[in-house]
């Protein structure tokens, strides 16, 4: 083994890369979650974006107009999932999982063409003087505009929910739906545009693994990222900051454990394979687990379905 | 004073298969307090709900100050002046008393500025809270004062209140009335919502009574007797509880020394609690809602196991038995919240006699069931109880609350114990069938059964129950006969007011 082939430079850089996809997908979730709605859809959801946004990039040759179609059938897909939770009551669980599945099937239909073809990628971003510095230029401000917005989503979301009245309404909401109608918010609208919101986070995350980590189309290339994502918001204890850490952690054990394998180390592989499912949920529950109790309970109405009885 | 600031008329509202509201008209004046009186059922918490906008009549009118009112929302209702307590509480438990407020303004001013106007706007009213607080971790008492403090930011004309002192200590609903009469003098109407009957008499200035939705008659509640308005709100008389005293036999439960950790985020510890309770006794315990009811329920029941040496039944330890062998040993238990709880609400009503009574009626032999038996011992249960109900084979869920509560408590009676331990066993029931599932109880007691009422219905206690303890936050009183207790006294063993004051009148 030869670990003065692992350039640190090159790590950090392709560790916010790898991290991104999973980042976009849980910090949308999250929202989702805050709001009382339980999506397991998110694989689904990434993958359709991840198909939707390659075939519109492939045609026009415009990846960012790719990324742009693909938050929008994220979005399409998952409002089917919310008209048929929130105004057709349907169990939250079957569906979320019947959202996968449709997402899965749909995108290997559409993406049938297009295997093994290459597309445009997004450039990197040239900043002035940032991008030039030494060593910390190559690491953080020398990557495509999705990873900078990915970053700006989180922080928006963040001050979204802690600043704003309309961040207060959708927590309560997901607090206590009976509560929140009582004193007349709208459950329903606020949980569709909270669930819309989610499914184009996926949509994008989805998008960014095709057009931009791989860059192209093979079926089933979420590859579980999805549900990685599901994960990272309970973990996370529905914290954006604390998402930010998981899916950055995740992203970067498992760069690292992959030049690790390039460098030679052949013991083990199976483990090395493993350590980012593990280390994530490992840390994540370690941190959650210091606070007081109550600062890190789920949304009290997360996954109960809502309906105004009189 | 005599101007009306709020008049309804001809309001109708009916469900499938219910009317609500049938044609109910009247008028709340300028700085009065109004009372709506009626059994559950009866369709107070509808009327309120078009007040407040969260439900449309189907017919009829509203007029506020001489305008046509027709709020199509609540937001709308709250822009027109008029503000609601809940009765269960409109609150998050997860976020702040802040934040709680601002939920409940139309328009809440910047975070730093609602924080003072909380603070002063609690010092005025003597209703004192700290703005940064976490309300899941608020006691009921204080929980109210949010939502009050919540209506009065807004400066309402009208103020409705759904049973507010349910949760309150006798201190504490003293100082909710100064507020009350306080806001009054300050030209606020309010239309207030009880079953407690002493309670309207002493605080209101008119009364409407609703039975089955219809307006059936109007008072001025100083000048009649609590029983006359009973009989209004039910429509016939009723017989209240008499005792058969004896004289307490052996010690059939011994709680020794009983603690327990929290079971959850917001529950409460159980501090120490001892005491005994003899044969032909009825104990009861007290205490504001959240201080240790559920928990101690949860303990006796065997739901939680509890320490080695801490419950002993007729002198067997069974701390560390669960339910079957507590019931095995004669020792029942009929928990709070019925549906989930002490019902499964989708099972028939035979199904849900088998669950607790399978063993003692004999109604399970070598593994199956004897349903012929246990739909005899249901329908036994109906007829005894009064359960109205087409058959045993409803769901549990189909029954009214007060009727399941009815079918609860009778399968426990019905199986003829030796310690029975009941949480709030008239919760929701009329007052007739209250005073039928309190006579039933102290049957039992004569025939010398143990009996512990937990519950938070003070006058419940006092009229069934020989001693007399409170909880509170985990701790268990000294045990009082209840003869010899004022309710002065009583509250000081509910842990008085709470740190509540009395509203400073000058303002």
């Amino acid at each position: 083994m030869d670990l003065s082939n692992i350039n640190p430079i090159l790590l950090v850089a392709s560790i916010m890369i790898s991290a991104t996809p999973i980042l976009l997908a849980a910090i949308g979730e999250m929202v989702v979650e805050k709001s009382g709605v339980l999506n397991l859809g998110v694989e689904g959801m990434m993958i359709t974006g991840a198909v939707i946004g390659f075939i519109v990039a492939i045609n026009t040759g415009a990846p960012l107009l790719g990324f742009v179609t693909a938050a929008m059938a994220g979005a399409v897909l998952s409002l089917s999932f919310g008209v048929l939770t929130q105004v057709f009551l349907s169990n939250q669980v079957a569906t979320g999982l019947g959202l996968t599945l449709v997402g899965l099937g749909l995108s290997s239909l559409l993406g049938k063409p297009y295997e093994g073809m290459k597309t445009v990628t997004l450039p990197k971003l040239d900043i002035p003087i940032l991008s030039d510095l030494p060593v910390v230029g190559r690491m953080f401000f020398s990557h495509d505009i999705m990873v900078y917005i990915s970053l700006g989503i989180v922080i928006a979301v963040w001050a979204f929910l802690k600043f704003t009245r309309a961040g207060l309404i959708l927590r309560a909401v997901g607090e206590s739906h009976e509560s929140a109608h009582a004193l007349g918010y709208k459950v329903i609208r606020v949980r569709l545009a909270a669930i819309m919101f989610g499914g184009a986070c996926a949509g994008l995350g989805g998008a960014y693994l095709s057009l931009v980590r791989v860059p192209q189309w093979t079926e089933g290339m979420t590859a579980g990222a999805g549900w990685i994502a599901l994960a990272i918001v309970v973990f996370a204890s529905w914290r954006a900051g604390r998402v930010l850490v998981g899916a950055y952690l995740f992203g970067g054990i498992t760069v690292l454990q992959l030049n690790l394998q390039a460098a030679g180390l052949t013991w083990g592989v199976q483990y090395l394979s493993m350590s980012p499912y593990l280390i994530t949920i490992l840390v994540l529950v370690f941190i959650s687990s210091n606070r007081k109790r109550s600062s890190h309970d789920a949304p009290a109405n997360l996954g109960q379905t809502f309906h105004a009885t009189r | 004073m005599s101007n009306s600031l709020l008049s309804l008329s001809g309001l109708t509202k009916a469900y499938p298969g219910v009317v609500a509201n049938d044609d109910v008209s009247f008028d709340i004046r300028e700085g009065e307090i109004h009372a709506l009186l009626g059994e559950n059922g009866a369709g107070k918490s509808t009327l309120v709900k078009m007040i407040y906008g969260l439900v449309k009549p189907d017919s009829g009118t509203m007029t506020l100050r001489g305008a046509p009112y027709a709020p199509p929302e609540p937001s709308a209702a709250r822009k027109s002046g008029v503000a609601m307590v809940f009765q269960h509480f409109s609150l998050f438990d997860a976020l702040d008393v802040a934040e709680n407020v601002a939920l409940g303004m139309e328009t809440p001013p910047p975070r730093r500025d609602l924080a003072r106007q909380i603070r002063e706007v609690s010092e005025t009213y003597g209703l004192p809270l700290d703005p940064s607080r976490t309300v899941g971790t608020l006691s009921a008492g204080e929980r109210q004062r949010v939502e009050i403090i919540r209506c009065l930011l807004q400066n309402p004309q009208l103020l409705i209140m759904d049973e507010p002192t349910s949760v309150l200590t006798p201190q504490e609903v003293e100082i909710l009335f100064e507020t009350l009469r306080k806001l009054k003098s300050e030209g606020t109407a309010i239309l207030y919502i009880s079953h407690k009957l002493e309670e309207i008499r002493a605080l209101c200035d008119h009364a409407t009574i609703l039975r089955l939705g219809k307006k059936v008659a109007t008072c001025t509640p100083s000048e009649t007797t609590a029983r006359a308005m009973a009989e209004m709100m039910i429509g016939s008389s009723f017989a209240s509880p008499a005792s058969k005293h004896l004289t307490p036999g052996d010690v059939l439960l011994r709680v020794d020394n009983l603690t327990m950790p929290a079971p959850g985020a917001f529950g409460t510890p159980l501090r120490g609690i001892s005491f005994e309770l003899r044969a032909g006794e009825v104990l009861g315990f007290g205490g504001v809602a959240g201080n240790g009811q559920d928990e101690l329920l949860l303990a006796l029941s065997g739901e939680r196991t509890s320490p080695r040496g801490t419950i002993w039944v007729k002198g067997a330890d069974v701390s560390r038995d669960g339910p079957v062998d507590r019931r095995a040993a004669g020792f029942l238990t009929a928990p709070e919240e019925r549906l989930g709880h002490a019902a499964a609400p989708n099972m028939s009503l035979t199904e849900n006699a088998v669950l607790t009574a399978g063993r003692r009626q004999k109604l399970v032999k070598n593994g199956f069931i004897n349903w012929t038996r246990a739909d005899r011992f249901a329908a036994d249960v109906i007829k005894r109880f009064d359960v109205r109900t087409p058959g045993t084979h409803v769901a549990a869920r189909a029954l009214s609350g007060g009727n399941l509560q009815k079918f609860v408590i009778g399968r426990e009676v019905a199986q003829d114990p030796d310690i029975l331990v009941v949480n709030q066993p008239t919760w929701g029931v009329d007052a007739a069938a209250a005073a039928a599932i309190r006579q039933a109880l102290l049957d039992l007691a004569s025939k010398g059964a143990a009996i512990l009422v937990v519950s938070q219905d003070l006058d419940e206690l006092l009229e069934i129950a020989d001693r007399f303890g409170a909880l509170n936050e985990g701790r268990l009183s000294a045990l009082r006969p209840v003869a010899d207790l004022s309710i002065e006294e009583i509250g000081l063993m509910m842990g008085g007011a709470h740190d509540m004051e009395v509203a400073h009148v000058d303002g």
